[in-house]
């Protein structure tokens, strides 16, 4: 028979936590800090919304695009949050998630050769997107003593000829940094001088605890050249509903919509008429949510000053990603060790990029409770190791 | 940071209070401070548990009773009600807008003591003019807490 097989296809790596996914699901009193996802149900009134689109029947396609409805809230988010402006019309659709445009970013802007800077340690998607999209990943290391920003310096030293996408992936998941306005500028005076485009991974951005996020969209000369990807799973707890959006250049937008209309269609109709309601009358609960992950934040920082564990404090997203490396272990056993010992089981930093070495992601989209339980399991652990 | 607080204790009146120091990222002594002060000041009135009394399974009853009153010449709403909340057994008394003027929630062990209660001692006062009780038959949420038994965490355990 012959190979049924994409000669790419073959190349790309598993999910690095798939073994840890494993062994916990089969473990009894196991607590996992391992979930990249709100621990908070949807909020009521926007189930509601989509309860009563199923009870209306809208149990139809809607436009490639998505709802207009839909959009024009959108718009008015962005504007009211970021001042962004996008004409919902020509520059904006909503997607299966912030996934799906991260794949189809790639697909429809790099040609064979096109090199995409990827800083890591970030989100596990967007190094298999670009390589099914033929292009070439390069990988930018974050530092812990530049608290995992991109540096202006990092960014001009990775830069070729044929360079033509950075994906700015802030607030980060795992590391929880964020850039600010002043790194931001640095960043997009170079991808100006260059003739580069972002492609800015904004999925957290409501979830910042110093200041409020800033979009590099918002920056002088930078909309033309931006892609804004962010969505409804991670701000309004919203994962299973499969929905976000992506804004930018009318240019790219449309053709990117091309290939959302022959390989997707529409996003969720049911998720779309809930995500009406979250944009329109979210941002309290969105609130009361950014102040509980940050208060589970400076509780896990304290936790680790106490067992003199050293963490650089995160400012976004709900991660925090503590140094390991005095323990003279790898990332992977580390968390291996960890959980077979301790039943407490962390994501091995190097899940999110080879740089990740030396570091573990705990996720505090748990509660208080479980978060005390499971930082007694750590410090327990942490002494032992320390004792030999 | 005194809403932070209360807003914080309303759901979660026993948490340590050097933690709630850490969530709030402030000291422990200013925490103590503002609940001492607004414990003083009567913004914080008592700290109480909710109970799911079913599951200890002893008799309890709880009813709340409309009560249609005259206020008294010289003594408004606030000297009626008082009459009523100096009672051990009313748990609660809210002035009400609408058909009738207080809700009165009365606690008890058996049907007849709450009907007894009702009859011997709220009817008879001066100002007031009748009452209708309604029995309260399950509690689905009380203080913003459903009673039903928590769902556990269904989500996947290891996401990137
Ligand atoms: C950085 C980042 N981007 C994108 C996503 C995808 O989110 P979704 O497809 O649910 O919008 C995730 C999910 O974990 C993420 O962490």
């Amino acid at each position: 028979m012959r190979n049924p097989l994409n000669k790419t296809i073959v190349t790309i790596e598993p999910s690095g936590i798939r073994k840890f996914f494993d062994i916990v699901s089969e473990m009894k009193d196991a607590i996992s800090l391992g979930v990249g996802e709100p621990d908070f149900d949807t909020p009521w009134h926007i189930r509601d919304e989509g309860i009563y689109s199923l009870e209306k029947g809208r149990t139809h396609y809607t436009s490639n695009a998505g709802l207009k409805e839909l959009k024009a809230e959108i718009a008015k988010f962005l504007s009211r949050r970021y001042g962004l402006s996008y004409d919902y019309n020509k520059e904006m659709f909503v997607t299966v998630g912030g996934s799906e445009a991260i794949d189809i970013a790639m697909r429809a802007m790099l040609d064979p050769g096109d090199e995409v800077l990827i800083p890591q340690p970030s989100y596990v998607s967007y190094l298999p997107c670009a390589v099914l999209a033929n292009g070439t990943p390069v990988v930018i290391e974050l530092k812990e003593e530049n608290q995992f920003r991109l540096t202006a310096e990092e960014l001009e030293a990775a830069i070729t000829p044929k360079t033509k996408l950075l994906v700015l992936p802030f607030p980060n998941n795992p590391t929880g940094a964020v850039m600010e306005k002043e790194d931001l500028e640095r960043i997009a005076e170079l991808v100006i001088r260059h003739d580069l485009f972002v492609l800015s991974d904004e999925i957290y951005s409501e979830l910042t605890y110093l200041e409020r996020h800033v979009s590099i969209a918002s920056l002088p000369g930078m909309r033309e050249r931006t892609l804004v990807i962010n969505g409804f799973s991670k701000s309004h707890a919203m994962t299973g509903w499969r929905l976000g959006y992506v804004c930018g250049p009318e240019a790219i937008i449309t053709q990117m919509l091309k290939i959302h209309q022959y390989a997707i269609m529409c996003a969720p109709t049911m998720a779309q008429y809930a995500a009406v309601a979250a944009m329109r009358d979210g941002d309290e609960d969105v609130a009361g949510m950014r102040e509980e992950y940050n208060g589970r934040r400076r509780y896990l920082m304290h936790r680790f000053r106490e067992m003199g564990l050293q963490c650089f404090e995160p400012f976004g997203a709900f991660y925090v990603f503590p140094c390991i490396k005095e323990f003279g272990m790898s990332s992977e056993e580390f968390a291996e060790t960890l959980l077979a010992s301790q039943k407490l089981a962390v994501v091995p930093g190097t899940a999110f990029g080879e740089c990740g070495e030396g570091f573990i992601r705990i996720s505090y989209a748990y509660s208080l409770e479980s978060l005390k339980t499971a930082m007694d399991r750590l410090e327990a652990f942490v002494e032992e190791r320390r004792k030999g | 940071m005194r809403e932070k607080i209360l807003t914080f204790i309303e759901k979660n009146s026993r948490i340590d209070l050097k933690e709630l120091a850490i969530v709030l990222g402030v000291e422990e002594s200013a925490v103590i401070n503002e609940l001492e002060q607004m414990e003083a000041e009567h913004i914080i009135c008592g700290y109480h548990t909710i109970i799911d009394w079913d599951k200890v399974g002893q008799d309890k009853v709880m009813a709340m009773i409309e009560v249609r009153v005259t206020p008294q010449r010289g003594m408004g709403f606030d000297k009626v009600a008082e009459r009523i909340y100096n009672y051990p057994e009313v748990n609660a008394v809210y002035l009400i807008s609408g058909g009738f003027d207080f809700m009165v929630i009365l606690e008890g062990k058996t049907l007849r003591e709450v009907a007894q209660f009702v009859s011997d001692k709220l009817s008879p006062l001066d100002s007031v003019l009748s009452t209708k009780t309604n029995f309260i038959l399950k509690k689905y949420k009380d203080h913003g807490t459903v009673i039903a038994s928590k769902t556990k965490d269904e989500r996947i355990q290891m996401i990137p």
